[in-house]
């Protein structure tokens, strides 16, 4: 009686995983079976089909196992595993997930260097490339999870700030903790100046023309020769000091404190000063929710048309979100710069406009832990498919693995996406609170303006 | 001022006045919303504006809360008791928003942003399709109605960041107020859970609620009464009464529901096709045959005869008595029939 | 004068291709308000499809230019438009009626696929194509200080231009008269109502991004065939670009598209022949901000009428 259900799946499945595979020999025709390269005299074509045939029985034979296992048939083997947490864990993980991962983020230099003692340097410094984007995460998460306005173009304020710094550092000698604060308020100036005719716009065409800011920015600091060097860039930015000492072999920071010299002082250092920079943005973030300019943003963010019957100025309310966004990224670009010790446009395109603006939508509108997770997870999960050079004793010496990085950048902000489609943590803390403090369920909260 | 049009020349409309709108036309292109409409709101008066579907009520409120800018006209706001009318034509001469007469100030609400409206002249209003933000809470929609005050007490942000003891007080009397209409509505058990989970009826409560936590002088509501059940609408007059008495707000509102409006209304304006065919106390109005006439529409035969009571003067007219809503032929096409108690 | 002229010429062609690409932009923006930012390289994919067709029908021995632009123009449209179908079929259907922020960020994420999948199975280098279609008509003969200045319109634009305004036609003529073109404007209007109605949304959808990316497809062989080099990154510009010319045409509207595509495009040349090249980009984004903060809805686009 099993048979006549099974063979239905069967044929079924069959019949998908042949539609699926013909789709990748149609789609895949002219990318796996050929391929052009310039040879003598012009280009020359080479076929592959070996390498077409494989890509169409791996969707196959893919595509019939998902049938067979867990999209047709009537008991996938997934629900064994979906997980249910008890809600009593999550309210406890809730509230103890802040703390402990601040702990954790205090102590990672020495946990580092205590398990990992011979690659300490390479995590650490992946560990300040991830908090870069959770600053950058936080700060964008003001202007588009807050204010619910859509801006394509963040990385600009981000460009500035770090342009800021160097060409100060290059034209006028200053270093970097006076620079700080100069370029977070230069960023902020910018982002009133380019907020203000701009932010009467609606939805999309605000992000279409923050967007086009940012391209602007950009090409201005690519052509502009003499004073940014162009696409040369700017090297030489010094590196910040300790209360005025500077982690060099002799005179420096070690010596001074009686340590044996080495250059993780410096990573370690580099990576409090992220720490404590996007701690700030955390803080004041987390106080400015409760004030009268977060609620009026969130406000704004649920219907401008009822903020302006309560008398609240929109634009206004806008720009202080657009500039205290900007203000942060500035900061954030600056240290980028003093990190670096060199910086052109190339770290300024719009692909990391959209890298930030993924880590707050995956990690969940207005939800600061959700910046965190999602900018560990994308940010360091590309970090660590460089490390995946034991695939070419697989695949042979020609494979190289690291070009999939940003293929598989993209794929997954695209599954998790359809996977949850309002980021990984998705419920709205109250501002102020009666009587009991309830979570709001993301379904009733808007996401800005001109949807 | 027309003391033809009344039967007792000293209304509370035309002496202490609150709101007068002057000359009021409102064109979208080609289509005149509203024509050369003039009518004055009484102080502590509950003023209805009622007509049929499409007769431009929802556009003299957004003219008159700034969100249409007038295309000729103008609205004036009071402050202070009495007409004003030296006042008000040297501002109108200036070119100014408004005076500067401490409490006593007049506004031109036509030259102010709709933000200003609020913020400055103190009209507060509701929307026919709520307008709540759905994913705050109850007590933080009263919150944001609270704004401007507490944006100033935290020291445009700076002082609340750090949390100053000025700060601290006035949020903990902002959360008291918005605890007062959240009491006064019924909705006070409701307050931790997000707007857009309240029922409808719940939903235009805290609406007026909202609107009244920006202290306003003149409460403009867009048919309040919409969608409630008969309890809810009972409720709601009480409300609205109490609003006026204990307040001393002055209150505007449109409305479909002829039995709120007859019941609370002190002062009825009726719009037909952007203007004014009636204005005067709730039994003038329901007696007036332009009225009956827009509202229930007539029979052909009679069209005639209506149009041509409409030439004469009114003291002329004998009222037309009432149809019942069901009458077959209406005169203008697309009219509800709603004729309530007429 | 005939400067200008030549510059006209060259900021039509240009502008043609732009406007190919924007009329994805705004019809898919039309019906389902969403920004395909995947579409810009669905274009790159185009113009690499035409490139291996291009080759392959050499390869094949066929040796008549105008046959092999044939095949090749209606091949790469054909499965450029497979790719279009896929791409809404996995990153957008999934989320429909979802919070429109999600369908953005997959689309970001599907064109980082698609330049990233085409820069692995093709390689990174750019792939330059020696000009196929020589010669022109000399339209005005002037004589300057410099010597004489000729005014050329060559086979290759006017082939552009002729293209675009047959595919313009036809396309208008599809959308206006047949019963596809009224589903669409249904689904413009109120997606739930046409349902109601009978119409397939899902399938008028797909078919909005196939028609979208086959007209991609045209303007990808044709950004080939002009500019004689691709690579699997010139998706980027070319689909902001376009996208800026369906925002500045009025996005929604496909005649506002094509006058948007011109208008960049002339901006842009324009800009490069009389002031600086490397600030073209500049000059066509500025536009783009001040059209909008005057004209928040476009050229062509319907006033948005604030509802209160």
């Amino acid at each position: 009686m099993a048979a006549a259900p099974n063979s239905g799946l069967m044929a079924d499945s069959v019949k998908d995983a042949a539609i699926a595979a013909l789709l990748v020999a149609v789609l895949g025709f002219f990318f796996f079976a050929l391929r052009t390269d310039i040879g003598t005299g012009g280009l020359d074509l080479t076929y592959r089909w070996g390498m077409w045939f494989t890509a169409i029985a791996i969707v196959f034979a893919g595509r019939l196992l998902l049938n067979l296992f867990v999209f047709k048939t009537a008991k996938p083997v997934t629900s064994g595993i979906t997980i249910t947490v008890p809600a009593a864990l999550t309210t406890v993980v809730g509230r103890f997930l802040g703390p402990v991962l601040l702990l954790m983020a205090v102590g990672l230099p020495f946990i580092v260097m205590v398990l990992f003692p011979d690659r300490d340097r390479q995590f650490i410094d992946l560990a300040i490339l991830i908090m870069t984007y959770v600053m950058l995460g936080w700060g964008l998460n003001i202007v588009v999870g807050l204010a619910g306005l859509l801006d394509l173009g963040y990385v600009a304020f981000y460009a500035v700030g770090a342009y800021s710094f160097a060409l100060m550092a290059q034209y006028l000698n200053i270093g970097f903790w006076t620079a700080l604060p100069l370029a977070g308020l230069l960023a902020a100036t910018w982002g009133i100046i380019l907020g203000f005719p701009v932010l009467r716009l609606r939805g999309d065409y605000l992000a279409i023309v923050t967007l086009a800011f940012g391209e602007i920015i950009r090409v201005v600091l690519l052509n502009w020769y003499d004073f940014t060097g162009g696409p040369d860039g700017i090297s030489g930015i010094p590196k910040p000091s300790f209360f005025g000492l500077d982690f060099s072999r002799t005179g420096g920071f070690a010596e001074y404190f009686g340590l044996d010299y080495s250059t993780i002082h410096r990573f370690i250092y580099l990576y409090y000063i992220i720490l404590a920079l996007a701690l700030i943005t955390n803080f004041v973030t987390l106080r400015l929710r409760k004030l009268p300019i977060g609620r009026a943003w969130e406000a704004l963010r649920e219907d401008e048309i009822a903020c302006r019957s309560l008398g609240i100025n929109t634009t206004n309310t806008k720009l202080t979100a657009f500039s205290i966004g900007a203000m942060f990224a500035g900061f954030a670009g600056s240290f980028f710069a003093t990190r670096q010790g060199f910086i052109s446009p190339e770290s300024f395109t719009f692909l990391e406009s959209a890298i930030i603006l993924a880590i707050v939508v995956l990690g969940g509108l207005g939800s600061q832990i959700g910046v965190v997770i999602a900018s560990v997870v994308m940010i360091g999960g590309i970090e660590l498919l460089r490390n995946l050079g034991f695939l070419k004793e697989v695949f042979g010496p020609d494979f190289e693995p690291t070009q999939y990085r940003m293929l598989i950048f993209g794929l997954a902000m695209v599954l998790i996406m359809v996977w949850k489609p309002r980021g990984i943590i998705s419920s709205r803390n109250p501002s102020a609170v009666y009587k009991e403090r309830k979570k709001i369920s993301s379904d009733m909260v808007a996401q800005g303006e001109g949807h | 001022m027309e003391p033809a049009m009344k039967t007792t020349p000293t209304q509370n409309w035309d002496t202490n006045v609150v709101l007068s709108v002057e000359h009021l036309t409102m064109r979208f292109g080609g289509l005149l919303a509203v024509n050369d409409l003039s009518f004055n709101v009484g102080r502590g008066d509950i003023t209805a504006l009622i007509g049929p579907n499409g007769a431009g009520k929802t556009t003299v409120f957004n003219c008159v809360t700034g969100f249409y800018k007038p295309t000729e006209g103008r609205i004036v706001m009071r402050h202070g008791k009495g007409f004003q009318s030296e006042k008000i034509e040297a501002l109108t001469r200036t070119g100014r928003q408004f005076n500067d007469d401490g409490d006593d100030r007049v506004f031109l609400l036509e030259r102010m942003p709709d933000f200003e409206i609020s913020k400055r002249a103190k009209v507060a209003r509701t929307f026919q399709n709520i307008r709540l933000f759905g994913g705050m809470t109850a007590l933080e929609n009263l919150l944001v109605a609270q704004h401007n005050p507490l944006m100033l007490a935290s020291m445009m942000t700076i002082g609340g960041i750090f949390n100053l003891p000025g700060y601290k007080k006035a949020r903990a009397e902002a959360i008291d107020f918005a605890a007062y209409w959240l009491e006064k509505t019924g909705l006070i058990e409701r307050a931790d859970d997000p707007a857009a989970d309240l029922p409808y009826g719940d939903q235009r409560r805290l609406e007026i609620a909202r609107a009244m936590c920006t202290r306003p002088h003149l409460l403009c509501l867009d048919e309040p009464a919409a969608g409630l059940n008969p309890r809810e609408s009972t409720e709601l007059n009480n409300l609205l009464q109490y609003i006026r008495k204990d307040h001393g707000t002055s209150i505007l509102l449109i409305e479909h529901d002829m039995g709120v409006v007859m019941e609370i209304s002190d002062h009825v304006v009726v719009l037909d096709y952007g203007e004014k065919i009636s204005d005067g106390s709730a039994d003038q109005v329901k007696n007036d045959p332009r009225v009956i006439s827009a509202y229930l529409g007539v029979d052909e035969d009679e069209v005639a005869a209506v149009e041509a009571m409409i030439e004469m003067p009114p003291s002329e007219r004998t009222p037309i008595p009432a149809k019942p809503a069901a009458s077959k032929a209406k005169k203008k096409p697309g009219k509800n029939g709603k004729g309530g108690k007429s | 004068m005939e400067y200008f002229l030549q510059q006209l010429i060259n900021g039509l062609t240009l502008g043609s291709i732009y406007g190919l690409i924007a009329i994805g932009y705004t019809m898919v923006y039309g019906i389902i308000g969403m920004i395909n930012f995947a579409h810009g390289d669905i274009f790159m994919v185009g113009s690499f499809i035409a490139l291996a067709t291009f080759l392959a029908l050499i390869a094949l021995g066929i040796s008549a230019l105008p046959l092999i632009l044939f095949i090749t123009l209606l091949v790469s449209m054909l499965f450029t438009s497979a790719w279009g179908w896929t791409v809404e079929r996995l990153a957008y259907r999934p989320l429909r009626g979802s919070f429109r922020l999600a369908p953005l960020i997959t689309a970001i994420g599907m064109s980082i696929v698609l330049q990233n999948f085409v820069q692995i199975t093709q390689g990174a280098r750019v792939k330059p194509l020696p000009p196929q279609i020589q010669g022109g008509v000399t339209l005005i003969e002037g004589v300057t200080e410099n010597g004489t200045i000729a005014v050329q319109l060559s086979y290759m634009q006017m082939i552009i231009i002729f293209t675009t305004l047959a595919l313009m036609i036809g396309f208008s003529l599809l959308i206006s008269k047949t019963s596809l073109g009224r589903s669409q404007r249904a689904c413009e209007q109120d997606q739930k109502m046409a349902a109601l109605l009978g119409v397939n949304v899902d399938r008028t959808i797909s078919l909005t991004f196939v028609m979208g990316a086959a007209l991609a497809a045209v303007a990808g062989f044709m950004f080939l065939l002009l500019y004689g080099v691709i690579d699997f990154y010139i998706g980027f510009l070319a689909g902001v670009k376009a996208f800026t010319a369906a925002v500045l045409g009025g996005i929604g509207s496909l005649p506002g598209a094509m006058l948007g595509g011109l208008l960049i495009g002339l901006i842009e040349v324009f800009w490069s022949g009389y002031f600086s090249v490397e600030y073209k980009d500049v000059a066509a984004f500025s536009i783009l901000v001040i059209v909008l903060i005057f004209m928040p809805s476009g050229l062509l686009g319907k006033p948005e009428v604030e509802k209160v």
